[in-house]
């Protein structure tokens, strides 16, 4: 059975549709990245899946449960981390943490809220308002608190938004600790190397969801080619690369230039010029997982205006 | 485990809600402050029986039935000659000024026509823009006037001063004989700012979750609309009871409030009305999508039931529409309840319509609540 099991839900916004027709599914034991840009319907479709929007067309299945008519028996077995702080900024660690407890009914209350405060490393801060904690605490706290009732699927949203590198290798290491005992995970980010840490990825955009599979699957389906160039004066090259037949991407990266098109020949005939050049080289290069998305991004039309 | 509704589920929402009412400091001594302050400035303040108004007399002769006259009006408190006009001219001037409230006017053949017995006259102009100023003053008036004049013509012989001792007036007002205004405001005061903290504060009880975002976690955990709302209402009852015990213990000792009924029913009533205002600050809350809507809906509310109870302005001096508009504020019914209780010492029959009114706001405010309730953020 899969954790997440859904069919071409959409969502309407007044005229704006925000999800157009998903389908989606996720193993169970499965971490599954949820990329796509800004406002492309991420949140809204984690959301559904939760049970906090009805969808306007679709069905599926969450954990078993119909996501439309048992949103209370998934709200139970989820955990489901908002993309901002929602905890009660005026409570202590612990009084959140005892608040979750009790609403799970977790008993006895005392013991979940000690172990979950000596996990984080919080048991001396356990009086500290929770308003006061650092952006990276916070979020450990709001993971901490989503995953005290083991919940069977973990939901997150984008839930390493302005969080320090290490903080951030931390959050991920517990993830996948946390699916080796059999949670199933979808979490939504716009970090690559975040969707690298993911067994699958599924990209989304204005709605639409335009690739699924692993990352070296969704890079291969692309089909884009990429080049190297490196050499002096490489903002004259990106300048004169600029617009070329079979260019689509030109980007510089330290002391390089990467040169992406989805049609190799065309890219290969504009680029002979400038393997011409005595002092600039051109190698084929690997396609990256950013490309990908740089292409997916430019390709599709904005909806949101 | 019950999936519609938990008591354990409701005590952590009851729990959280104390916490953060115990936080907040400033709402928290507002909540208490707030009642005492209002009661001691408005019981005070507030006077619909007003004494000492300032009068002035047109008097042209000086005689013993005009001297009479006037210090019988005087006697009643009512008036207070500030000014003596010369002219009727002068009279009316000061009354457009709004120096006076009332201008007396004794004509020159007044003690010619007494001892004539040609039913004499006697003018009083009151400026009636404030209507309810001037009634107490008015009303008593003919019975003053009629007075002094049998008594000075009946002891013609005897000294003026013991004619101005033995003047008496006797105004009959049931309830409250003195027609001391606080016995009718300081019982209104309890229902007006119950209404005002308990309204206010409940409308803002989501609202402020969902504009601090607690609102989407709190949806994505299990607890039924029921437990919310309950979570919500149940701490401001707790709140309630402290403003109304504040009200009830400053009424006796500041204002000295005869309390004739039973306490245990007056609390009783208390205890349904204030149910019934949370549950509508709570109605209002699922509508309101800011805190600010919350408020201006609050206020929307507030203003006519503070008009149209009977608080401000008599009840019946209300015409008939506006009337049947009054009956859908439960401060209406509150008041009609606490006057009934505190002084004239009604039982239960006698305010039973009234109790039933209120518990029929309590259940019509709890469903459109739970009706109106948003389990998602669509």
């Amino acid at each position: 059975m899969n954790a997440i099991e859904v069919h071409n839900l959409v969502k309407r916004f007044g005229t704006k549709t925000v999800v157009d027709h998903v389908t989606m599914s996720v193993a169970e034991g499965e971490i599954v990245g949820f990329l796509g840009p800004n406002g492309s319907g991420k949140t809204t479709t984690i959301r559904i899946m939760c049970g906090l929007l009805t969808p306007d067309e679709g069905d599926g299945q969450v954990l078993g449960y119909d996501l439309l008519t048992d949103s209370l028996k998934i709200k139970r077995e989820v955990g489901y981390m908002t993309q901002k702080f929602s905890f009660y900024e005026d409570l202590t660690i612990g009084e959140n943490l005892e608040f979750v407890a009790r609403l799970y009914q977790l008993q006895p209350v005392e013991e979940h809220v000690a172990r979950t405060l000596e996990e984080l490393g919080l048991t001396t801060r356990r009086d500290q308002l929770a308003g006061t904690l650092s952006g990276g605490w916070k979020q450990r706290l709001a993971l901490a608190a989503c995953i005290m009732h083991k919940p069977k699927l973990l939901l997150l949203d984008e839930p390493t938004a302005g969080v320090d590198p290490k903080a951030r290798r931390e959050f991920w290491d517990e993830i996948h600790r946390l699916a080796r005992d059999g949670l199933t995970v979808l979490v939504s980010t716009h970090y690559m190397d975040e969707a690298e840490r993911c067994h699958r990825i599924s990209y989304i955009s204005y709605g639409k969801l335009l690739a699924t599979g692993t990352v070296d699957e969704v890079i291969a389906n692309a089909g884009l080619s990429t080049f190297v160039v490196s050499g002096p004066r490489l903002n004259e090259v990106a300048a004169a690369l600029e617009g070329k037949p079979g260019v689509e991407q030109v980007a510089p990266f330290g002391t390089t230039l990467h040169v992406v098109g989805s049609d190799r020949k065309l890219l290969e005939a504009s680029l002979k010029e400038i393997k011409a050049r005595k002092d600039t080289k051109v190698e084929p290069g690997e396609t990256s997982l950013e490309d990908v998305f740089i292409q997916f991004m430019a390709g599709s039309k904005d909806n949101m205006a | 485990m019950n999936a519609v509704f938990s008591f354990a589920r409701l005590g952590a929402l009851l729990m959280k809600e104390f916490i953060q009412m115990r936080r907040d400091r400033i709402t928290f001594a507002m909540m208490l402050g707030v009642p005492l302050m209002q009661l001691v400035l408005f019981g005070f303040a507030i006077n619909s029986d007003p004494k000492s108004l300032p009068a002035a007399l047109v008097a042209t002769s000086n005689d013993q039935y005009t001297r009479a006259m006037v210090s019988a009006l005087q006697m009643t408190d009512y008036y207070r000659f500030d000014y003596v006009a010369q002219s009727a001219e002068e009279a009316e001037e000061l009354m457009a000024k709004g120096a006076v409230s009332f201008v007396v006017t004794i004509p020159s053949d007044f003690a010619r026509r007494v001892e004539r017995r040609d039913s004499p006259q006697i003018l009083i102009e009151a400026d009636a823009t404030d209507p309810s100023a001037a009634s107490g003053a008015v009303s008593t008036l003919s019975t003053v006037a009629s007075q002094a004049l049998l008594r000075e013509q009946g002891m013609q012989a005897e000294a003026a001063e013991t004619a101005k001792t033995q003047l008496q007036v006797v105004v009959h007002k049931r309830y409250n004989p003195e027609g001391i205004s606080q016995y009718n405001i300081v019982p209104g005061l309890l229902g007006v700012i119950l209404q005002m903290t308990m309204v206010m504060m409940t409308s803002m009880a989501l609202t402020r979750e969902t504009e601090r975002g607690t609102m989407e976690n709190l949806l994505a955990m299990p607890a039924s609309p029921a437990e919310i709302m309950l979570g919500k209402v149940l701490p401001f009852l707790v709140v309630g009871a402290v403003q109304v015990a504040v009200v009830l213990v400053a009424a006796k000792l500041l204002f000295a409030i005869p309390f004739i009924g039973s306490l245990s029913l007056l609390l009783s009533a208390v205890l349904v009305f204030v149910l019934s205002l949370v549950l509508l600050g709570y109605t209002i809350s699922t509508m309101a999508r800011t805190q600010m809507q919350a408020m201006q809906l609050t206020f929307f509310f507030f203003l006519p039931s503070l008009l149209l109870s009977g608080f401000m302005f008599p009840y019946r001096g209300m015409p008939d529409w506006a009337q049947v508009l009054g009956e859908i504020f439960p401060l209406t019914h509150f008041l009609r309840i606490v006057r009934a209780v505190m002084l004239k010492g009604a039982d239960f029959q006698a305010i039973a319509g009234e109790v039933s009114a209120l518990v029929l706001f309590v259940f019509l405010f709890a469903g459109l609540a739970l009706f109106r309730f948003r389990r998602t953020l669509d």
